[in-house]
């Protein structure tokens, strides 16, 4: 089987291309680079099947980011028996660089001239003809988003020879020094001579460090050669696009584009608009008020929710639903309008809720044992539904986000913000991965792809859990309202604003300190296209969804899977290995090693001195690494066993919560003021420590190798550090001044540090830092 | 007349006379089409006056005003 590559410039087309002819998922956007995996398919037609590979979007194969690292290896060292040099037709100057430079190498090509429609669409004309004679390989107009042209563009690629010998334009230019360098090469015996000689006159790092090359540098060195050949590549192509007669076809897309760019980059509007549409964004996906029908606080609520209606009844304490009709209704309103994100949710959960129910009726009717239904109900499917539960949310979020992708509008709050993310070390477009962290880590550690410097997408990644999720809000409304109930002290938004903040703050300082430690580097180069905006494409978001949701299935089944088992067998075990029902859970494996962690939770104010039922707050925390989801959920189930065990009432929400700080309060005789403290710092360590499972895998797989321990690491200690800070201030006042000491000794030790290597940096980093202050 | 493209005025034209600096840097605004000879526009600044986005070789590219300190052009 033969095995094609499509090679080509980001934003060209290449992935809707790869989309098209191999109907696999690939992910497609406007962001440029934002292919980061080889991705494969196969082609059929008739009885033949040929294998392509889609590679990163490249500008040049000099080697600039990891992604053209990636490419440049897969042509001059990849198994290939062709390229398909995807060229987007509406900015061919540019593209054709690229072209430039693959046909330097001994390899055949066919040249797939994208988006024929859109120049056609503009008035003007591209004589392929004339381009293929120029260029000496076939060219073939095309439109992969309307799948016009693509079986010609197969035919041609299948019919190529087997071999092509590079051809280059630079012969007048370099002259006798190229031969020479040429003959080295071959010499040498690497494939491709050609094209590793023109590399050498590019000043390319990779073949300066090539054994034997010193030999011939001296007796071809001509001056800037790196300036000379970029110069007569583009000279050699302007040449030709004259003889093709290409009018500026960019010119009247551009004035649309000009249009919507003078409003969202405007200088004053531009951030406020931003906002707003990110606001728009969350609201959609998360809002249990949508469009604030319902007033914008709880006082002003004036909807009749279903069973105010008659629509509902309460029995044995849960609510029933009239007919299955009532249910559905129930998804989308309750007494508030749901938004789209939370509607999905619900109808998901709806179904989950009944085949897991019809689950366990029927191992119930089937005389099961209690363990057996126990483990399949909560263990199995509670777990996986749970986490499942979050897809719908998690889809609309990414939907919107590709929206704004595709559009081309990203790009353009990367330039809005670079200014300002400079001064930590990040470039502008660290920001969006960072704002869909409040939505899901998962999604956002997957989008610092767009990122180039590796340390910058470290860092990125590292505080990406400090923007607080979804599964997070929970643990915020839940000990927040458990706090102002069982005291009746402080507002429940109040906290869970103020968690918002300290986690943005935390971000920011993370961020500052790595950079200027462990990933200490230059802030990046920003030097970006910035797409023509267009109009999102259906088919590409949906194999986008579709591939977001694959991944995302994949992982509930298998990583998630495991782990709810363990923390279900290990809640429900005894140390003699016998089944413990629910009331019984303070005797399992799981509460002793609560009781054993306790002491390690001891400065962040909820350790021992919450008495013998403090281990609550330690499994709690513990469950909330597989997902943030079981917090609560733990809270839950331990608060009515330990509130049976001390006798007191059962209730269920907040007021469970309520009902076991009251009884910790009695057993434990602990202050009122340490206690709120040390559930403020639960919070803050719940909110910013080792994400879920998901995130952490996720993270580990985005990460270069051999830094996600080091990322466990920093993550478990910033949040016990912020804990310990919230408890002690919030415990004793005067300890504030003893963590500002410690803060402003750490960051005098750190620029001192920095200032005493001031003196080798280069010339242009030094600027770099006069620029910043 | 030549300045650096840093210098430049939205709205203001110019051909790139030459690419100063070094390293990755030059060798990125190469590849992106900042070459000698190349005609520019300067198309708007950020809020904040830093990056800024130019038109070149019929498409917008935007880099920071640290890069385009490298950049020469004589301006229209």
């Amino acid at each position: 089987m033969k095995t094609f590559a499509l090679a080509g410039n980001p934003n060209c087309g290449k992935t809707t291309l790869f989309n098209a002819l191999t109907g696999a998922t690939a992910h497609v956007g406007n962001w440029p680079g934002v292919t980061v995996d080889k991705r494969e398919g196969a082609y059929k037609s008739g009885g033949e099947s040929i294998n392509i590979v889609d590679l990163p979007g490249i500008y040049s194969l000099s080697p600039y980011t990891p992604e053209e690292v990636i490419a440049r290896d897969f042509l001059t060292d990849g198994d290939v028996d062709g390229v398909i040099n995807v060229v987007d037709a509406t900015n061919l100057e540019r593209n054709l660089y690229l072209t430039m430079q693959i046909l330097e190498m001994d390899v055949p090509v066919v040249v797939a001239l994208n988006m024929m429609d859109e120049v056609e669409k503009a008035g003007d004309k591209i004589d392929a003809k004339e381009l293929e004679k120029k260029l000496g390989v076939p060219v073939v107009a095309i439109s992969a988003i309307k799948s016009k042209g693509v079986k010609e563009l197969m035919n041609r690629a299948a019919a190529l020879p087997s071999t092509r010998e590079g051809t280059t334009a630079l012969s007048p230019a370099l002259g006798k020094s190229l031969e020479t360098a040429v003959a080295f090469y071959e010499g040498e015996s690497v494939k491709s001579p050609l094209f590793h000689a023109v590399k050498l006159f590019e000043n390319d790092e990779i073949e300066l460090q090539r054994k034997g090359v010193d030999k011939i540098l001296g007796e071809i060195a001509v001056g800037d050669t790196e300036a000379l050949v970029a110069d007569e590549r583009y000279k050699y192509i302007s040449a030709n696009l004259a003889s093709v007669k290409v009018k500026n076809v960019r010119g009247e897309v551009l004035t649309k584009s000009d249009k919507i760019d003078r409003v969202l980059t405007h200088r004053i509007w531009a951030i406020p608009l931003f906002l707003v549409i990110l606001f728009a964004i969350f609201h959609l996906t998360f809002s249990e008020n949508l469009l604030f029908l319902n007033g914008f606080t709880e006082g002003q609520a004036w909807l009749p929710s279903l069973a105010e209606c008659g629509l509902a009844y309460e029995a044995d304490g849960e609510l029933v639903y009239n007919n299955f009709g009532c249910e559905i209704l129930s998804t989308v309103y309750d007494g508030t309008l749901y938004s789209p994100g939370v509607v999905l949710t619900n109808l998901l959960n709806l179904v989950l809720d009944h085949v897991s129910d019809g689950v366990i009726t029927l191992m119930e009717n089937g005389g099961a044992a209690e363990w057996s239904t126990g483990l399949v109900g909560d263990g199995v499917l509670g777990g996986i539904f749970a986490v499942l539960g979050f897809l719908p949310q998690i889809l609309v979020l990414f939907l919107f986000f590709s929206i704004l992708e595709d559009t081309g509008y990203m790009a353009r709050i990367a330039f809005v913000l670079d200014r300002g993310f400079r001064r930590f070390g990040l470039s502008g477009r660290a920001f969006m991965p960072m704002i869909m962290g409040f939505g899901c880590s998962v999604p956002a550690a997957v989008n610092t792809r767009t990122l180039s410097d590796d340390k910058e997408r470290t860092a990125t990644i590292r505080v990406i859990p400090f923007f607080s999720c979804g599964a997070k809000l929970p643990i915020l409304t839940a000990v927040a309202g458990g706090i102002v109930m069982a005291f009746g002290v402080g507002n429940a938004d109040l906290i869970t604003y103020g968690m918002y903040l300290l986690g943005i703050c935390m971000a920011i300082v993370c961020v500052l300190l790595m950079r200027n430690t462990t990933l200490k580097g230059e802030t990046p180069s920003f030097i970006m296209e910035l797409p023509a905006y267009h109009m999102p494409k259906f088919k590409n978001l949906m194999l986008h969804l579709w591939d977001k949701a694959k991944h995302f299935v994949k992982k509930a089944f298998t990583i998630i899977f495991a782990s709810t088992v363990i923390i279900w067998l290990f809640s429900h075990l005894s140390w003699n290995w016998r089944y413990l029902p629910d009331e019984q859970m303070q005797s399992s494996i799981l509460a002793s090693i609560g009781a054993f962690l306790q002491p390690v939770f001891t400065p962040l104010g909820f350790g021992y001195q919450l008495g013998e039922f403090g281990w609550v707050f330690a499994v709690a925390a513990i469950t909330g690494l597989v997902a943030k989801e079981n917090v609560v959920a733990t809270f839950t189930t331990l608060a009515i066993c330990v509130s049976a065990y001390a006798g007191a009432g059962t209730e269920d929400g907040i007021e469970e919560l309520a009902g076991l700080i009251n009884v910790i309060t009695q057993s434990s005789g602990v202050s009122q003021q340490q206690f709120i403290s040390a559930l403020i710092a639960f919070i803050a360590f719940n909110m910013t420590t080792i994400p879920c499972f998901a995130a952490c895998a996720t993270a580990k797989a985005e990460l270069e190798k051999g830094t996600f321990k080091w990322t466990l690491l920093f993550w478990g200690a910033a949040s016990y550090v912020i804990s310990a800070a919230v408890y002690t201030v919030g415990s004793w006042w005067w300890t504030a001044f003893v963590w500002l000491a410690a803060v402003a000794a750490v960051a005098t030790l750190i620029v001192l540090r920095n200032l005493g290597k001031f003196d080798i940096c280069s010339l242009f980093k030094r600027k770099n830092k006069g620029d910043d202050q | 007349m030549i300045k650096m493209l840093s210098e430049f005025a939205v709205g203001e034209s110019g051909t790139v006379k030459a690419v100063k600096g070094e390293g990755r840097v030059r060798r990125r605004l190469f590849d992106m089409g900042v070459t000698p000879g190349a005609e520019l526009t300067l198309k708007k600044k950020a809020p904040l006056g830093d990056p800024i986005e130019i038109m070149i070789r019929g498409y917008e590219l935007t880099l920071r005003k640290t890069e385009a300190a490298c950049v020469e052009v004589e301006s229209k």
